[in-house]
């Protein structure tokens, strides 16, 4: 904060804060060494070492290892973009990438000379050592280490030079390129259906990462696509504006058209292990538009909602199980439950609504975590257990069926999943510019303003819980019947906090946002094995970074984005005030 | 404000007597329990005497962790959910210097030093956590809307717990046992073993040497005058940001020692351990009238023993089988009634409702 203030205050003392500058860098190479240490004793670089990007060439866990030295360097760098002399930027950039990868030499050497040090940090092992130390063996690897790091904070350095055009574009090229190699195995399986394509997957793939020849060919690929975007875009973008509505109309109408076929043909096109992700994603689709409607439309974190999850699961558990064990299993059908499910989970959202009327903020995330606990523990314990099956569950639910089709696997699934995506979209989209969405967002906004303008709170309220529990409710339904067994452990705190991660990372309030949130925060770590340990991990570092870098989320929706915006204009207005309040008593005594 | 008060209290709403009629049940249910357990005399006196005994010392350690929500509470108007990742740090870390003292024998030795240098590794720990997530995750955001720190503080607390769960495994670590604490004094029905003694002494020792603390120095004083106002005291020539990291720092001390008598007295520690004490804790905080010191030592306590009695008390005159296992449902439970109904709390301090 206090940097770029007296760079602004004093342009003409370059000489005098250059040392700072280089004194950053080292601050940021320091900070950067100390993450990677960290990512490197967690694990993530052993694991993640296993997963080819180009074949032969890099893994994911070296790209980690160097890819840390690098941002460090463009970091040390970024704000340093208008200082006059090339060479000094550069060599700053060396001097933040030096100093990361010379602690993840120190560390290399630590874990060598100490190797009981594993009793401790469970990942501090001898392959640990060898990925530090690029392969090279131990003097040699340390210094080709510290080489390497140097070279890439310098490239990061050097970067910042270029033009912003193809700085963008070559940071885009690399991060497709890094995305594909690591969906690579998933994209073969894929393209390996189709014989026409399969040479095209022969030149971009080998069995184990990206063909080097297909990697060069990705990149350049992206980068001449995002150099030709960037100056035609405008121009397509413009000409789109242009045409006349009914193209327009049409136009729109062809993509929801085409979209649409997209969808449905989907689970056949990308195979039964994609379909069972697809199966996933959907479900916390739903669910996040359901939370979307309580805490991105109506302002009210619930931290409980796995509760809803829970009581739809459960619902349709002991209305449809055959099994002897339950008291009171009914035996119906999955759609003469369904209804009932999603009753009783709306209800559930009214009485757990009541209680929490007059409770604001971060109370009411603690109540409705608390809620959420206490409806698991129930659910858990022996008390109920000849009604609700205790800690083994409910077990024996059929699978919902049309007539002779069967939603049995996930490629059926996937289509009643996608039935209810749909209807939760359209419910919010409609929801969203109602009165009723317009009363949501004054609520959000100020409860007492919103009040004072007539907006009958109680009700208001009770809705938005209500409308997000029966969401919430199908999802549980459709989980139940495609796990055909619940268990009360499926449904714990975790849950919660995953629907939160999408809505927040995603986008709150934002309908398209929640559903890119689910894909990247569900979608991801299941198509990637590796991550799959680090989810959480990874999920906590995002919902922070997300909150001090861009708190609207991935795809904001408007109103929230300006709002936020708004802020940050006051915020720096009031600064400014207060500056010149402050410049101007400095006068006055002076 | 005043007008819509006096307003409710004439006209009645349905949500309103919804509530009440589900609080009188609550009672009705707790009251006919109590009755029903104490008339059968299932539990002989001793057993009612070993409950409230453990109840006392497990109430300590929540008074020692909600001693840290309450305070952030009181100064930053936060929950700081990523406490209960403070407390389980510490003793986490700790483990492994327990573990090589038990193995080179220098815990039975002299386990005074030995317990001092663990419990010095783990207040060490904590406080580190509690200050980087404080600087990380907290700071830049003061000026942010009130849902914001609150995500972070969730985010925070799930990568605080999964790294560390990266870091030493996910192995439910066995700590390692004192002989010299594994006896125990009898008193006539009194039977107290010596970690309990330890817990509970400790416990009120830090207790009073941070009552001390905030009430005799000078930084206890700028402490709470942050509480009160923090502009202001920023205009009395106090350092808000100081003061806050100080509040981090004692926060994080006392859960790091919290931590090791939790890890002695159910002499296991894991990555996931931090959750539950921390929930408790915090209702403990809320129980007391959050942002209230003295009432976070008596809500912790209060939570310990209506924890330990609770389940025996309440439930099993009414049939219900393995009460138990609904001990952590009693204490939820407590928490969502003690903010719909009192949300000052027992000693009830009012603080203002944060203001986006």
């Amino acid at each position: 904060m206090t940097t770029p203030t007296t760079s602004l205050a004093q342009p003409t003392t370059t000489l005098a804060t250059a040392p700072s500058a280089w004194r950053d860098a080292l601050r940021i190479g320091l900070i950067g060494g100390v993450c990677a240490v960290l990512v490197a004793l967690i694990g993530m670089i052993e694991a993640f070492s296993n997963r080819n990007i180009i074949a032969g060439v890099i893994t994911l866990g070296t790209l980690l290892i160097i890819g840390s030295a690098f941002l460090s360097g463009y970091f040390a760098t970024r704000s340093a973009s208008d200082s006059p002399r090339a060479a000094e930027v550069i060599g700053r950039g060396a001097l933040a990438g030096l100093m990361t990868s010379l602690f993840l030499t120190l560390l290399a050497l630590f874990v060598n000379a100490v190797p009981t040090i594993r009793s401790m940090f469970i990942n501090a092992s001898p392959a640990l050592v060898q990925l530090l130390t690029l392969g090279q063996g131990m003097p040699a690897g340390n210094l080709l280490l510290l080489v390497v790091g140097t070279m890439m904070g310098a490239l990061a350095g050097l970067l910042q030079l270029v033009p912003p055009v193809f700085h963008r574009s070559l940071i885009i090229g690399v991060v497709i390129t890094i995305l594909i190699g690591m969906m690579q195995d998933l994209l073969r399986v894929t393209f390996q259906n189709w014989s026409a394509l399969r040479p095209v997957s022969n030149f971009f793939f080998t069995s184990n990462g990206l063909a080097p020849a297909g990697a060069a060919t990705i990149f350049a690929l992206a980068i001449v696509f995002n150099v030709v975007w960037s100056q035609r875009g405008d121009r397509v973008r413009a000409g789109i504006r242009s045409l006349p509505p009914a193209q327009r109309r049409a136009l729109n109408l062809g993509l929801v058209i085409f979209g649409g076929i997209i969808l449905l043909a989907l689970p056949w096109v990308v195979g039964l292990f994609f379909s069972e992700v697809l199966v996933n994603v959907g479900l916390f689709v739903l669910m996040a538009l359901g939370l979307n409607i309580v805490v991105g439309f109506a302002g009210l974190l619930d931290l409980g909602y796995v509760a809803f999850y829970a009581i739809g699961a459960y619902m349709i558990g002991l209305l449809t199980s055959t099994s002897k064990e339950i008291v009171f299993a009914g035996g119906w059908s999955f759609w003469a439950a369904l209804p009932f499910a999603i009753a009783v989970a709306i209800l559930a959202g009214a009485i757990l609504g009541i209680p929490v009327l007059k409770i604001r903020g971060d109370y009411l995330a603690i109540v409705t975590l608390g809620f959420g606990e206490i409806i698991r523990l129930l659910a858990q314990s022996d008390f109920l257990k000849p009604v609700l099956g205790g800690s083994r569950g409910v077990e024996l639910i059929p699978k919902p069926a049309i007539g002779p089709f069967e939603f049995a696997g996930p490629q059926e699934l996937y289509y009643l999943i996608l039935a209810g995506c749909v209807i939760a979209v359209f419910v919010s989209l409609r929801l969203k510019d109602s009165r009723q969405g317009r009363a949501w967002m004054a609520m959000r906004e100020d409860e007492d303003v919103a009040q004072t303008m007539g907006i009958n709170l109680v009700n208001t309220k009770l809705l938005a819980f209500m409308i997000g529990a029966s969401l919430a409710g199908i999802a549980g339904a459709i989980f139940a019947s495609k796990l055909a067994i619940i268990y009360p452990h499926s449904f714990n705190l975790l849950i919660s906090i995953l629907v939160l991660a999408v809505v927040i990372i995603g986008g709150m309030g934002s309908i398209p946002g929640v559903i890119l949130g689910a894909l990247v925060l569900v979608g991801l770590p299941e198509l990637l094995r590796e991550f799959s340990d680090y989810r959480l991990l990874l999920y906590g570092a995002a919902l922070v970074l997300m909150m001090l870098v861009r708190p609207e989320g991935l795809w904001p929706e408007e109103a929230r984005q300006r709002e936020l915006h708004e802020a940050e204009e006051e915020v720096s207005l009031s600064e400014k005030l207060a500056d010149d309040e402050e410049l101007a008593r400095e006068g006055a005594t002076g | 404000m005043v007008a819509t008060r006096t307003k409710r209290v004439i006209r009645l709403e349905p949500t309103d007597v919804f509530i009440y009629i589900i609080g009188a049940l609550i009672v009705f249910v707790v009251v006919v329990g109590s009755i029903a357990t104490l008339s059968q005399g299932k539990y002989s006196i001793n057993a009612w005497v070993d409950l409230f005994v453990f109840g006392v010392t497990l109430g300590s350690i929540y008074s020692l962790i909600a001693l840290g929500y309450t305070m952030v509470y009181g100064i930053l108007r936060m929950i700081n959910f990523a406490h209960s990742e403070v407390f389980m740090s510490g003793p986490f870390t700790a483990y492994f210097l327990a573990e090589a003292f038990s193995r080179s024998g220098f815990l039975n030795q002299s386990p005074v030093i030995a317990l001092i240098l663990i419990f010095a590794l783990s207040m060490g720990t904590s406080v580190l956590v509690a200050v980087l997530i404080e600087r990380i995750a907290y700071r830049p955001l003061r000026n942010a809307p009130r849902l914001v720190p609150l995500i972070t503080a969730i985010g925070a607390s799930f990568f605080v717990q999964y790294m560390f769960r990266g870091l030493y495994g996910t192995n439910i670590k066995v700590y390692p046992e004192i002989e010299a604490l594994k006896g125990q004094i009898t008193l006539g029905a009194f039977r107290v073993s010596y970690i309990q003694i330890l817990v509970i002494v400790a416990a009120a020792a830090m207790m009073l040497g941070l009552h001390l603390f905030v009430q005799k120095t000078r930084t206890g004083k700028a402490m709470r005058a942050v509480a009160e106002d923090r502009s202001t005291a920023a205009l009395m020539g106090i350092n808000v940001d100081n003061i806050i990291v100080t509040t981090f720092i004692l926060g994080g001390a006392l859960a790091g020692a919290a931590g090791v008598l939790y890890a002695l007295v159910f002499t296991q520690v894991h990555f996931f351990m931090g959750f539950i004490p921390g929930i408790k804790a915090f209702t403990a905080a809320v129980l007391g009238g959050i942002g209230n010191i003295p009432g976070a030592m008596l809500g912790g306590l209060f939570l310990g023993v209506i924890e330990s009695l609770g389940p025996m008390l309440f439930l099993d005159g009414l049939g219900i089988t393995a009460p138990y296992q609904l001990k952590d449902a009693i204490a939820f439970s407590l928490l969502v009634l003690v903010l719909i109904f009192r949300p000052t709390g027992i000693l009830g301090e009012r603080i203002r409702e944060k203001k986006a």
